[in-house]
């Protein structure tokens, strides 16, 4: 590895002990009603980042756990180091404050009713200026890379996905793992046609078995909803347009990102933070690519990698997004997008072994600081998961 | 060898996938098995775009397709060694 030793990277290590490898001060609505004053708070203070959504209104149950989960998540991700909830009212606003606080970093909240959208603006505003004097004199320092959580998810992927690029994660993983990193990967749809052999890669028969009933859960979803095969759905137009026919292909070429050694050791709630220490996990989420990372960052993963063929071009706002490719047109003709081309081991240029040890050095490079290309191009897509209808 | 034309996940495939962006129709092309690191030489009977599926051998129709060494599905159609496999003569078994 060219820029670290591959065992260490420079972070933020925050209060309750994590490290996170961004320094973001958010400005987090509770609700569709309260992004207009977020977004002018972010606009009035620089260094703020407004994360605006359209839920959080009339959702109950299940649906609704989620959605703090996620919030609560969000904003207790280490690459946040401080927060600003503004919700309509105070009751849930101080539900999301509270659940955030719990990690010990700053976090208030403000609510509109009563007030009206300009007194509270100010008030966030003001309170959002002293976290960003606060959150800017913080300082990286080295931490191992038992310390360092990754996420994985692919997008628009093809046929080059699951020969290379997927393989490379996997590479990383199957390392990362031997490391003692914390890794997780998710989209249980597509993992259809595949999920036999995904059960036998579960650390026991008890985490296989959980595997299998959250699959089966979320097919039935599935079988109950369609109208057709789902054609251009899963496979997405752009997955066949790359070569991708069905979903067991698109399958099996997605399970090459945990490697072959790696054992999956808890299966996750969507955005449930993984409580049984190292390993790799397997989180219950949509296969859309903002839904997915978006559950992943609130559940606490720092640095995202994210394989594509045809080019899917997602971001996260906190979670810093590693794109990389195999598709020799893709790299060429969307190469900004593209922090790593991978296209070699299609010419056998590359191994596989070195790709992952390349994939690492980006990935590293990533925590100690350097903007992704996503993070550049200013994507920037936070996208809750809904479960169904609100009240 | 020099780069491959396609290249086939498992010797037990029936499909290998074109990773150059350009093959015509008849011409003679070089595969890399990963799996085994072998080569193989099969003639293109259709154009196979960058990504999409060659058949490697003769396929009946109602057959099950093999990729990674595993099942991607059932033929709706005969195909042919060389012809080009996609959504119109593959489909899923599941949904």
């Amino acid at each position: 590895m060219s820029t670290t030793s591959g065992k260490s990277f420079w972070g933020y290590r925050r209060e309750n002990g994590r490290v996170g490898v961004r320094n973001h001060v958010i400005i987090l609505p509770l609700d569709d009603l309260s992004n207009a004053a977020s977004e002018a708070v972010a606009n009035n203070i620089k260094g703020t980042l407004a994360l605006p959504h359209p839920y959080g209104r009339l959702q109950f149950g299940a649906d609704l756990e989620l959605h703090f989960r996620t919030l609560i998540g969000t904003g207790a991700n280490p690459n946040v180091a401080a927060v600003v909830v503004i919700g309509i009212e105070p009751g849930w606003t101080k539900r999301v404050v509270d659940g955030i606080a719990k990690t010990g970093k700053p976090v208030s909240g403000f609510s509109i009713e009563g007030h009206g959208d300009i007194a509270t603006i100010a008030a966030a505003s003001y309170r959002a200026k002293e976290y960003v004097h606060w959150a800017s004199e913080k300082i990286r320092e080295e931490a191992p890379i038992s310390d360092l959580w990754v996420s994985v998810k692919c997008g628009e992927s093809d046929t080059t996905s699951g020969l290379a690029s997927n393989p490379t994660v996997g590479n990383f993983v199957d390392k990362l793992d031997a490391l003692g990193a914390t890794t997780c990967f998710g989209e249980t749809s597509e993992l259809t046609g595949a999920e036999q052999v995904c059960a036998t890669r579960a650390a026991s028969p008890e985490v296989a078995e959980k595997f299998l009933k959250t699959w089966s859960d979320y097919n039935d979803f599935i079988l109950a909803n369609k109208t057709n095969d789902l054609s251009e759905s899963q496979p997405t137009k752009g997955n066949i347009e790359g070569g991708l026919t069905t979903i067991e292909e698109k399958a099996f070429g997605n399970l090459q990102k945990i490697g072959r050694k790696a054992r999956f050791i808890d299966v996750l709630e969507p955005g449930e933070a993984p409580a049984k220490g190292p390993g790799l996990y397997f989180m219950d989420t949509s296969s859309a690519a903002a839904e997915c990372v978006t559950l992943q960052a609130a559940a606490g993963f720092v640095v995202h990698l994210f394989p594509t063929g045809q080019g899917n071009v997602i971001g996260n706002p906190i979670e810093p997004v590693v794109k990389l490719s195999a598709n020799p047109r893709t790299v060429r003709t969307m190469a900004e997008h593209i922090d790593l081309d991978v296209s070699g081991i299609l010419r056998r240029e590359l191994t596989l072994d070195a790709a992952g040890d390349a994939l690492i050095d980006i990935a590293l490079r990533t925590a100690n600081g350097r903007l992704t290309a996503a993070e550049v191009l200013g994507h920037r897509e936070f996208v809750l998961t809904k479960l169904y209808r609100s009240a | 060898m020099s780069s491959p034309d396609f290249i086939v996940h498992d010797p037990h495939d029936s499909v290998g996938v074109a990773v150059v962006e350009t093959i015509e129709a008849g011409r003679t092309l070089t595969g890399w098995v990963m799996e085994t690191d072998t080569t193989i030489t099969l003639q293109a009977k259709d154009p196979i775009p960058l990504g999409h599926k060659i058949a490697l051998r003769d396929i009946s129709n109602d057959e099950t397709v093999l990729k990674y060494g595993q099942d991607i599905g059932r033929t709706v159609a005969a195909i042919g060694q060389g012809r080009h496999v996609h959504v119109h003569n593959l489909k899923t078994k599941r949904w």
